[in-house]
């Protein structure tokens, strides 16, 4: 036991050493932001700024419009996140509980697509989307979000087919239930901790989406905010300013560690499951 | 005649496609079709502006012949060996967490919180951190060690060990938290019986843990992979020209230089293909070598 007990210990500290170094970036980074652009290449470097300022937060944040780029991603984040989810729980539930012809291979060719490349698609969805005058607007982002997702269906149909009984299913019909009502009253509620923690995955895919935007945006005030700090890059590395480009990222990184926190749960559970099942 | 099936099943059937439509429309209009015009357009020339050329099988003729192709190919491929490194990591993590500690389950969001954040954010984090003149990885192995660091991503031979660096930083939370879920699943008889048998701490992990987490390893491998052809944004941000001598671009960077900075439409497509074939033959293979070495209970 005593020896457990010094394992532990041992254990604990290594971590705990692996942990400062996990977060070393993020609170150098910090540290950096808040340092006065002169002090930014002291040698050797320090860790607490003095003076600390809030300045490079208030330039970087009027210097850009960092706010449209907010509301931008937070919008598709919103159309994506109700419409698409919504969708895709209720493809969800047709695969895991009703039989219906050809469930299996609309399935399986929906769980194909799984396997094409981004890199294959993009370029003919740009020519497609540059054809009806859609670049440089959001709509390339949003519209394929709203017909659902088939990873996120994928986990959906596995949760229901072992969450949600046959025999509840089958009673609700019985009860005269129409289709609609019973997905809605009975299949939902199951399905809710599942659709929680695809809406907390959904929400940091989209938010830290960058592919995608980078090519169909290209005025400022359309571009997410990804693509606004990656366009930041050019304008303030070339003079070093350093502070005000990590002060713009830090503000980039809030609201997915805020959710994160909030949905730490659903995050790390699903991620773990989703892995499994895979 | 076939006997019509009673008209509430039809109902019911009726609602489960209405139910799947969306997803199947989708899958058409932005997988299938695409797909399909994307073949036609990897046998054309074409540069948006004039109308397309249909030249055969010419793009894919330059594509084998094309060293920038090859050498983004050996890079992202170089750039894979990221995913042993973190498996390595994160397995050590992961049986570490896997105790009764006070504050795991912080210590597991500190491990988890790079994989939740942006990588462009952390991108120009990393490229701070490693300035080869004042960027704190250089300045701290100057004063701890008196190591002069080098120029991490302004040297050729340099930048892609940079790029596992951050890579395995950002990544390694997420495997570890997969590995966590494939420990908790073992169960403890097979570490008592190895205990009484008097197996050491070794050989318990060569022996139980390693072999026992194959499906897990498998997963991991495979993701890993897909992922690693398919990696952009960091290149993007950190080597925006590709890196010095072209050492950092992947086969995705060139794609997107080829379709949205010189807009060979065709070409860009052609390679797109390229990089899809090869996706697909090496995920077909390591899942019929898995059979060799998976197990699944």
């Amino acid at each position: 036991m005593q020896q457990k007990r010094l394992t532990n210990l041992w254990v604990a500290l290594i971590l705990c050493v692996g942990s400062i170094l996990m977060l070393a970036p993020f609170v150098w980074t910090i540290s950096t932001s808040l340092k006065d652009q002169r002090n930014v290449f002291e040698i050797p470097p320090k860790w607490i700024p003095d003076p600390a300022t809030f300045k490079n937060y208030i330039t970087a944040w009027n210097d850009s419009p960092l706010l449209s780029g907010f509301m931008n991603s937070m919008i598709i984040v919103v159309f994506v996140l109700v419409i698409g989810l919504f969708v895709s729980t209720m493809a969800a539930y047709a695969f895991a509980k009703i039989e219906f012809p050809f469930k299996d291979a609309i399935f399986l060719s929906l769980l194909g697509t799984m396997m094409i490349p981004f890199s294959v698609v993009m370029i003919p969805q740009f020519i497609g989307f540059s054809h009806i005058n859609w670049t440089d607007t959001l709509l390339p982002l949003i519209v394929p979000g709203l017909f659902g997702n088939i990873v996120v269906i994928f986990f959906l149909r596995q949760y229901l087919a072992g969450g949600l009984p046959n025999e509840l299913v089958e009673a609700a019909k019985l009860d005269g239930s129409s289709f609609f009502r019973t997905f809605w009253t009975i299949a939902l509620p199951v399905a809710k901790p599942a659709v929680a923690a695809q809406a907390a995955l959904t929400f940091m895919h989209i938010w830290n989406d960058f592919m995608g935007p980078l090519i169909y945006l290209s005025s400022p005030q359309k571009q997410t905010i990804q693509v606004l700090i990656a366009s930041m890059q050019s304008q303030y590395m070339g003079s070093s300013n350093y502070p005000v480009i990590l002060a713009a990222s830090i503000i980039s990184m809030i609201p997915v560690i805020l959710v994160f926190f909030f949905c730490q749960r659903y995050f790390i559970e699903s991620m773990a499951i989703s892995g499994l099942k895979g | 005649m076939k006997k019509r099936k009673p008209s509430y099943i039809r109902k019911e059937y009726a609602w489960a496609y209405l139910f799947v439509a969306a997803p199947v429309l989708g899958f058409l209009i932005f997988g299938v079709a695409p797909l399909i015009y994307s073949v036609w357009l990897s046998f054309t020339s074409w540069d948006l502006v004039t109308p397309p050329k249909y030249i055969g099988l010419e793009n894919y003729v330059e594509v084998f012949h094309d060293e920038k192709f090859y050498k983004s190919l050996y890079n992202t491929v170089f750039m894979m060996l990221g995913i042993p490194i973190g498996m390595i990591v994160a397995l050590l993590l992961a049986i570490m967490m896997n105790r009764p500690i006070k504050g795991i389950s912080f210590l597991r969001t500190i491990y988890y919180l790079p994989v939740i954040s942006p990588i462009i954010a952390v991108s120009l984090l990393w490229q701070w951190i490693l300035n080869q003149d004042y960027g704190l990885l250089n300045q701290t192995m100057w004063s701890w060690f008196g190591i002069q660091g080098p120029n991490w991503l302004g040297n050729a031979s340099w930048i892609k060990p940079s790029m596992i660096l951050i890579g395995v930083w950002g990544g390694v939370g997420g495997t570890m938290v997969l590995y966590l879920a494939g420990l908790q699943s073992i169960s403890t008889t097979y570490y008592e019986a190895a205990e009484v048998d008097g197996a050491s701490a070794f050989q318990k992990l060569r022996l139980i843990t390693i072999p026992l987490l194959t499906n897990i390893h498998f997963f991991v491998i495979v993701m890993g992979v897909i992922g690693a052809f398919q990696s952009f944004s960091q290149i993007y941000v950190l080597a925006g020209d590709g890196g010095p001598q072209y050492s950092a671009a992947t086969v995705v960077f060139y794609i997107f230089e080829n379709a949205f900075k010189y807009f060979n439409m065709g070409y860009a497509s052609a390679i797109a293909w390229v990089l899809g074939l090869i996706i697909f033959i090496v995920t077909l293979l390591q899942f019929r070598l898995s059979k060799k070495w998976v197990y699944n209970d």
